[in-house]
């Protein structure tokens, strides 16, 4: 059976409800898209290329998405926040012909691709708009802070394989994401949208957090994702009640009970569920029992098609959602031997459910002694006076390093009572860690940065 | 709060929390008697670093590991005059 692409999909759920692409300004009609396109007539010219998708707006990147499914030989999504400084890089090691972009594109000319087209969010009517046949490559950057990002190879199978539609479709679902739709996490619900039923709302990395909110609650969003650190924001804004989703969804971060006994408060309606996904090991699992962590029984079952397990300390996961390779650099595979991708994500077992430690690379060592950052910070974070918190290493003389903590507050605490919180939020972590992981210091501090994949910026890593 | 004082305060909080029987601290306690272990050093270290805005220990290369509780306090004093 031929690979279906993504218009393929629109024309098979044209009937029923409309469907809608929100963006921060603009929106589409799904269903125009079966025979119109945004492409400006040069939908074409782009058979069989290679085609590096800058768009700034996340609403022309999901058109120019479907269109190219099946119809590029390769597309390279790049997210609002892609450092320029990359480009020649990226654009000699994936072979890229043609740019699509959304701005006048006069200052990409000196990169040398021969082919700019412009996306916007008009459509319009185009007999070329045949689905494609290809097997498009889809490559996206890992979220990784440091040096030119590696490219991941999947296919619109690999992106898909945990996406079942559901057998009756709905389009009263509208779903929304704070990630951008460039990104793993974001791409899932672009394309859980377009596959099952309803409609979507985007993000956009300039529109101020209420304002967004407001945007999902105008929309209906009923179905929002994001990672921990989106939610939080959501948590501090006045505007979180503009929406009411039925369905709330963490992924990207661990979800530590704190951020789900208050999601749980502020949108009582709602199934709370988080998950793990990653873009090099695609989706694990979820976890919908409103609890931190997952039961061990769903890393031997976890009811989709992937299998998972805990070896040498890290979650590792075979399944068709895992991307088949890095591009360039030798090609090298994403599995290893035994045909899982470890994703270095550290995980414990402890009475029957296990939990994230943290990353591989960044454990600190105090005095010999190994510390995850996060496992404090989800310590830290139960507190009912912490917003979040961010655990970090300091050099030290005698240990060599130690922990020590970053934590906003919910409200601003001075003088006095700091100090008792200070005490407060040590004596919890004494009760529950080792004592070489119990912060050495307490910062209270006005606010945390996020990068722009939205989890918490650890700089020091 | 002078130098000496936050030291001193700082000692009996940490030894409070990390449960440590703290010496009865006097100018010529040495520090390897006091009832820390080197954990609680390091917790001092940080501490003192929020509180007086420097750590003479990694400051400098040539800091000498001080050996009484007065040691401690003149290393203190002199990083944060430097600072100051």
């Amino acid at each position: 059976m031929p690979q279906r692409s993504l218009r393929d999909w629109l024309n098979e759920t044209a009937s029923g409800g409309e469907r809608f692409l929100h963006g921060r300004s603009a929106g589409v009609a799904l269903a125009d898209l079966i025979d119109g396109s945004s492409l400006g007539g040069d939908l074409a010219a782009l058979d069989g290329a290679c085609v590096l998708v800058l768009t700034r707006d996340q609403l022309t990147a999901a058109l120019t998405l479907i269109e190219l499914d099946g119809v590029a030989r390769r597309m390279i999504l790049c997210p609002a926040d892609f450092a320029r400084e990359h480009l020649p890089a990226v654009i000699a090691k994936a072979g890229v012909d043609a740019i699509v972009s959304d701005e006048d594109t006069r200052d990409l000319r000196p990169l040398g691709v021969p082919l700019h087209v412009i996306c916007t969010p008009t459509i319009a009517p185009d007999a070329a708009t045949q689905p494609g046949t290809r097997q498009t490559e889809w490559i996206l950057f890992t979220s990784g802070t440091t040096g030119i990002p590696k490219m991941v190879v999947h296919t619109l199978e690999s992106l898909t394989s945990a996406i079942k539609p559901r057998a009756r479709r709905d389009d009263r679902i509208v779903w929304a994401t704070f990630y951008d739709i460039r990104r793993y996490g974001g791409l899932q619900i672009l394309l859980r949208a377009v596959l099952d039923s309803g409609s979507l709302v985007l993000s956009d990395a300039a529109e101020p957090i209420a304002a967004h909110l407001e945007r999902l609650g105008a929309h209906g969003a009923t179905h929002v994702t994001g990672t921990p650190s989106h939610w939080r924001r959501v948590l501090m804004s006045p505007a979180a009640h503009a929406m009411a989703p039925g369905y709330v969804r963490l992924s990207g971060e661990i979800a530590d009970q704190a951020v789900l006994d208050n999601l749980h408060v502020l949108y009582p309606q709602a199934r709370i569920v988080h998950a793990f996904a990653s873009t090099e090991a695609g989706v694990g699992f979820e976890v919908a029992d409103a609890r931190e962590g997952v039961p061990a029984s769903t890393i031997e079952d976890p009811g989709n098609d992937a299998k998972l397990k805990v070896e040498d300390g890290s979650l590792r996961i075979s399944s068709l959602g895992n991307a088949s390779r890095y591009l360039g650099d030798g090609d090298l595979p994403l599995a290893g031997p035994d045909g899982f991708v470890d994703t270095n994500d550290m995980m414990e077992l402890r009475d029957g459910r296990y939990y994230f430690v943290g990353r591989r690379g960044r454990i600190v060592n105090v005095g010999g002694l190994k510390v995850h950052p996060e496992e404090v910070e989800a310590v830290i974070n139960r507190h009912p006076a912490v917003r979040v918190s961010l655990v970090h290493p300091r050099r030290n003389p005698i240990t060599g390093s130690v922990v020590v903590a970053d934590v906003v507050l919910r409200e601003n605490s001075e003088g006095e009572h700091a100090d008792g919180l200070r005490r407060e939020i040590v004596e919890l972590c004494r009760g529950q860690l080792a004592r070489h992981k119990v912060p050495a210091a307490v910062r209270f501090v006005p606010s945390l940065t996020f990068s722009a994949s939205g989890k918490l910026a650890r700089h020091y890593a | 709060m002078t130098v000496k004082l936050t030291i001193m305060s700082e000692m009996r909080q940490i030894a409070q929390e990390q449960e440590k029987e703290l010496a009865p601290l006097s100018d010529d306690l040495v520090l390897l008697d006091s009832g820390f272990d080197s954990l609680c050093f390091a917790v001092l270290v940080a501490r003192l670093e929020d509180k007086l805005g420097v750590d003479p220990f990694t400051q400098a290369d040539d800091t000498t590991f001080p050996v009484t509780l007065s040691d401690l306090v003149r290393t203190y004093e002199n990083a944060a005059a430097v600072v100051a």
